[in-house]
């Protein structure tokens, strides 16, 4: 391994209006490495990875490359200087075909300036890739006729398909089944023997521990730690991670399970998932676990009455019921805190107040007209009770942090004053106080009779908080388990198996 | 202790950001301060160069030329707070024209159902618009450009070159005539009427704050159990009843229905709204803004009459004016941004030379 | 396999059987319909659709809209003649180049207030398609230009027969071979599709939207120049109103040959067999007597039917797709 790092990032902040992405970050890796970023999601890691690939600049800092000090104006910039990335969001062009993905952006050409684009050679070297990958996909197949994980892979291609010296992979394995994720750790092997640099980004120790050599720690924007993985331990790294220890994170409460409240039977919807069941029962807290794109939020939302069920019955407190919208499910005292909180749970241009009674604005209205004194006591109520920390209820939600935004939304749906509360990535993208409070919060809601689904990616949130863990992969449920019975390895293991017909 | 101590100084900041000097700054760059300011600009200027503008009788009788197409921004504000478009207005205006034409044509006397026969034909195309863009989910903009030409096509079949002239007696009151004895017009009146209710709805009710939050942003909307297709199905059909209104008013104000009348008033009519402050992009704008913006454009063009600046420069006018309200709001958003930016930074610096 | 191709293709398969089945039911209504000197008058009309309705379709697929395109018609077409009418000497080719050029002038203003403005295409153009008509009736002072006052050499520009093919149809042809070539073969052409299909990811692989914007819409706009004056030296007259809503015509072609109004996915081929779908029809309903006035309202009700059309087959496709994942 080469001691000298080929590239270096020393103090990068990047400010947004209103929020602090990065705070003063040191990073560097050398060739021949995989260097693992490790962080809670909302620390910034896939800013920083923004930032070093030309998509963002940075407000202040240096990049530093072969020990050299460069600028990325653009992506392209970064591309010629031999940096590549696997962006966290699937990026692709759903209309274009695979080839096309692959080399949007540096597509080949048989000449100079003026000459075709040369399809042929695309074309040939995709399957090249594709054949690598050990992926069966024809060159000009639609994106849009790909599974998730087929979709995953293709990010993964095109990465490789620019000759670069550091490949950047944020979270490439969050959608990938077992099989799959051996051949990329392959391929990294293989990069690795080619001398190239690898950032690793994931929240799966088992795999840091398998293939990274180096890690760096970054909680709420900030640098914490590095060090080396041989000499580290998971409890250590996660301390780093969290900052605090792991009892505190999740303060689950013994709650008495009652009544079943919520039954569902075979709830299916084409191309989505299909034969769900479970049972929900009073001061429960269920946990939904299981790969991006393995179907979780969309029953969730088909149980909500955004979606349509193409079969399955819901039971309500051993009713049958027929749930056709969002309104007919907050009338039978469901919540659904969706997973994206920004265009899903708040309007970020509205104050706090509207915010908090937008699901109960028709119990505000009297012949339709807003009252406003019983707007602003509900509010204050729940910003109260959720100890939402803001200037005051008139503040836009946009101006608050992520933690504060969320608690907001938790306050809209607590204020419908639901019986069974559907809490779906509650704790994504926010830091590491809110997040325990939320935990505290749910566990506390739970004590008092509440029924709570919890659909999570992060395992340990999983762990920590649910009396049973249900599976799903690809659209079907693949395991339930108690809290007894449930740890990391029989989940993942669910999470990832494909199902046997 | 650490993180009260914190929202502590961000409540102490924040409040004295509410200084007086931050409360004067965003009164004057209020999008509504500006454009009450550019009137008295405007009005000082065509009293001074302009001979007889400044005559009551005159100023109220300009009304004529500006009330129709502010009914029409009126409800139009409240499709595109929700995000949307109709650019099919002044075609329904056309059709519902050519209803009320046919009517009295027949010999139907009653002013009575003149009057909803162009309300209810308003009412059914604006319905038309909203059931395609909300059952087959195509963007507002794309079938409102088609129905554009469906709704004046149907006028172009039933009139051809020719025109209905023949109305009752009484019906011409309605376009032109004034309030009892004075010398407001009635159309003024109504649009007033009409503005006060709209606003009211808009700014006090539940519906208003759900055609925001729709605007704002619509999964979050869906999410909140708002029934999003069907408000925004009675705004396409708001839309068309009040196209049929001005249809009444300007098929009794001209004295007749034809296959090209009110010709680009939907552009007219969206500049209006958008001048007025409302963001194209929905969810932000308020009803004063429009208002004025309405008195804003409607003198603009009464002035430069006077003036005798032939009409074309007004269409140039106002299709910069429709660009520029769109504009400078985004450039002062920058602006804003930026010192939000540069506050931040100073923060930044401070906290490090503290500690 | 190739579920969507298949599709396309059969797009245009079936609107090339929709145009065959079309004229074979007029010949049969009119039978001078079928005549040689006939299909070289609608193919030469339908030209100067096929070439806006191609600048149209880069807009749309980006995901704008061009409404201001007729406007341009009108500007440069009054240019150009009111250039022939002032100066007879100057060679035609000056009218073509400034009236080109100034359609060219004239889509870049569109496009910096889009790229750089960061105002949505529809509102920009709405405004310009005002701005744009008024700047005619200044330059023209509300006067027409008519076939006297215009040279014969400016009336041949699009009749000069090549190969016994009137110029205008080459016109066109070139035009669509540059667009082909400039969709398919070249990085920027490709970075369309990129554009209008996902503009986050887009941006992740540094395609700089603000200047593509821009170009698209200056070639829009210079394809619009380069037709306005045909258009004048075609019917031999600038009118002030002259190709008044021929922005709907050039955006239902598109629609019509299965472009995508959110921007995204098309091809040149469904374009140009959509627009010369539409001069067909406008034109044969002319050939009726009292079907004139028939035209706008089966402009309307075709854009509207295709788009229904479009929705209803993506969302069937669709539904192929997600029942092959999850069985």
């Amino acid at each position: 391994m080469d001691s000298k790092p080929i590239l270096e990032l020393k103090g990068i902040s990047k400010f947004f209006p209103g929020i602090k992405a990065l705070d003063e970050i040191d990073f560097s890796i050398r060739c021949g490495e995989v260097h693992a970023l490790i962080g809670e999601n909302g620390a910034g890691k896939s800013t920083l990875i923004k930032v070093v690939t030309g998509v963002h600049q940075p407000t202040s800092g240096k990049i530093i490359l072969d020990g050299a000090e460069v600028h990325f104006d653009t992506v392209q910039d970064a591309q010629a200087a031999g940096i590549s990335a696997i962006h966290q969001e699937a990026s692709m062009f759903y209309e274009l075909s695979v080839a096309e993905n692959i080399f949007m952006g540096h597509h080949l050409k048989s000449g100079g300036n003026l000459a075709p684009l040369d399809w042929k050679e695309m074309r040939k070297r995709t399957k090249e890739l594709l054949d690598k990958l050990e992926l069966s996909i024809e060159p000009d197949e639609l994106v849009k006729n790909l599974s998730v994980a087929q979709r995953h892979m293709v990010e993964i291609a095109k990465a490789l398909s620019i000759d670069a010296r550091v490949i950047i992979m944020d979270e490439p394995t969050s959608a990938l089944s077992l099989h799959e994720v051996e051949e990329l750790y392959k391929i990294i092997r293989q990069l690795k023997s080619e001398n190239k640099a690898i950032v690793f980004i994931s929240h799966k120790f088992e795999e840091i521990f398998e293939i990274c050599d180096y890690f760096t720690v970054m909680r709420d924007g900030k640098y914490v730690g590095e060090g080396t993985i041989a000499e580290s331990s998971i409890n250590k790294i996660v301390e780093m991670m969290v900052g605090r220890s792991l009892d505190q994170m999740y303060p689950k409460v013994e709650a008495k399970i009652g009544q079943p409240v919520l039954e569902v039977e075979n709830l299916t919807r084409f191309g989505f998932f299909k034969n769900i069941s479970f049972t929900l029962h009073e001061g429960e807290i269920l946990g939904f676990f299981g790969l991006v794109g393995a179907g979780r939020s969309e029953v969730m939302r088909a149980i909500f009455g955004i979606d349509k069920l193409d079969f399955g019955t819901i039971k309500l407190w051993g009713k049958t019921t027929h749930i056709s919208d969002p309104m007919v499910a907050m009338k039978k005292k469901i919540a659904y805190i969706p997973e994206d909180r920004q265009s899903q749970g708040a309007i970020l241009k509205m104050n706090i107040s509207q915010n908090i009674t937008l699901a109960l604005l028709d119990e505000m209205c009297k012949f339709g007209v807003i009252q406003k004194k019983k707007e602003r006591r509900v509010s204050e109520r729940f910003y109260r009770k959720m100890e939402v920390r803001s200037a005051g209820l008139h503040v836009d939600v946009d101006t608050l942090s992520g933690g504060n935004q969320q608690k907001v939304v938790l306050a809209k749906w607590l204020a419908t004053e639901p019986k069974i509360l559907i809490l779906d990535e509650p704790t994504k993208g926010v830091d590491v106080g809110t997040k325990a409070k939320v935990h505290e919060f749910v566990s506390i809601l739970a004590s008092q009779g509440l029924a709570v689904i919890l659909v999570s990616s992060e395992l340990p949130e999983v762990l920590g908080m649910s009396d049973r863990v249900v599976v799903m992969h690809e659209g079907f449920k693949t395991a339930e388990f108690t809290r007894e019975e449930a740890d990391s390895e029989v989940i993942i293991k669910a999470a990832v198996s494909e199902v046997e017909v | 202790m650490n993180d009260i101590a914190k929202s502590f100084v961000s409540e102490g900041r924040l409040i004295s950001e509410d200084s007086l000097k931050e409360r004067l700054i965003r009164l004057v760059t209020s999008w509504e301060a500006i454009l009450a300011l550019l009137f008295i600009i405007e009005f000082v200027f065509f009293s001074f160069n302009a001979p007889y503008f400044l005559d009551s009788f005159n100023l109220l009788n300009a009304s004529f030329s500006y009330t129709e197409k502010s009914i029409l921004a009126l409800s139009m504000v409240f499709v595109i707070i929700c995000g949307d478009i109709d650019i099919s207005v002044a075609s329904i205006i056309a059709l519902s024209s050519l209803a009320i034409g046919w009517l009295a044509s027949i010999g139907v006397e009653s002013i009575g159902v003149l009057i909803l026969a162009g309300i209810v034909v308003g009412a059914l195309a604006g319905a038309l618009n909203g059931l395609l863009i909300t059952m087959i989910g195509i963007p507002a903009i794309a079938i409102t450009l088609g129905t554009q030409s469906l709704f004046r096509g149907i006028c172009n079949i039933v009139l051809q070159n020719k025109a209905y002239t023949e109305f009752p007696d009484d019906f011409a009151y309605l376009g032109q005539g004034y309030l009892l004895n004075t010398d407001i017009p009635f159309e003024l009146v109504f649009y007033l009427i009409l503005a006060v209710i709209i606003g009211f709805v808009l700014h006090y009710t539940g519906f208003g704050r759900k055609l925001y939050a729709i605007g704002n942003c619509t999964s979050t909307a869906i999410f909140s159990g708002i029934k999003v297709q069907r408000i925004r199905f009675y705004n396409f059909m708001l839309n068309g009843v009040f196209s049929g209104i001005v249809a009444v008013f300007l098929t009794s104000r001209i004295g007749s229905a034809r296959p090209n009348m009110a010709l680009n008033y939907e552009m007219e009519s969206i500049t209006l709204v958008v001048l007025g402050g409302v963001s194209i992009l929905g969810g932000r704008g308020n009803i004063i803004g429009v208002l004025i913006a309405s008195f804003l454009i409607g003198y603009l063009r009464y002035g430069m009459g006077i003036m005798r600046i032939p009409g074309k420069y007004m269409i140039i006018t106002t299709g910069f004016l429709l660009i520029g309200a769109v504009l400078l709001p985004g450039i002062l958003d920058k602006i804003k941004e930026s010192r939000k930016l540069r506050r931040q930074q100073k923060e930044i610096d401070a906290e490090r030379s503290g500690n | 396999m190739n579920g969507l191709k298949a599709l396309h293709k059969n797009r245009e398969a079936m609107l090339l059987l929709l145009i065959i089945v079309s004229i074979l039911a007029i010949s049969i209504k009119l039978p001078r319909f079928l005549h040689v000197e006939n299909f070289s008058n609608i193919l030469s009309d339908s030209s100067i659709l096929v070439m806006v309705a191609l600048g149209q379709f880069l807009v749309i697929l980006t995901g704008g809209i061009d409404l201001s395109v007729g406007s341009i018609i009108a500007f440069c077409g009054m240019l150009g003649a009111l250039i022939n009418m002032n100066f007879p000497e100057l060679s035609p080719i000056w009218c073509v180049l400034a009236g080109a050029g100034a359609g060219a002038g004239l889509g870049l203003f569109n496009g910096i207030l889009v790229a750089y403005g960061k105002i949505p295409a529809i509102i920009v153009t709405l405004g310009t398609m005002g701005i744009y008509r008024g700047f005619t009736f200044v330059i023209s002072k509300g006067q027409w230009v008519t076939a006297h006052e215009m040279t014969k050499g400016f009336m041949s520009i699009p009749k000069v027969s090549i190969f016994g093919i009137p110029s205008i149809i080459i016109y066109a042809l070139v035009v669509c071979l540059l667009i082909f070539y400039f969709i398919r073969y070249t990085r920027t052409g490709r970075e369309l599709y990129a554009i209008g299909g996902n503009k986050a990811a887009a941006v992740l692989v540094g395609i700089k939207e603000d200047r593509l914007q821009v170009l698209i819409f200056t070639i829009c706009g210079l394809i619009s120049g380069l037709a306005g004056v045909l258009w004048a030296a075609r019917y031999s007259a600038a009118v002030n109103e002259m190709a008044t809503g021929f922005e709907l015509m050039t955006v239902a072609a598109c629609v019509l040959g299965g472009v995508s109004i959110s921007g995204g996915s098309g091809l040149v081929g469904g374009v140009i067999l959509g627009a010369l779908f539409m001069g067909l029809l406008n034109n044969s309903l002319t050939m009726f007597k009292g079907m004139a006035f028939y035209q706008m309202f089966m402009q309307g009700l075709v854009v509207i039917v295709a788009m229904v059309f479009n929705e209803l087959m993506a969302r069937s496709s669709n539904k192929v797709v997600l029942n092959r994942r999850i069985k």
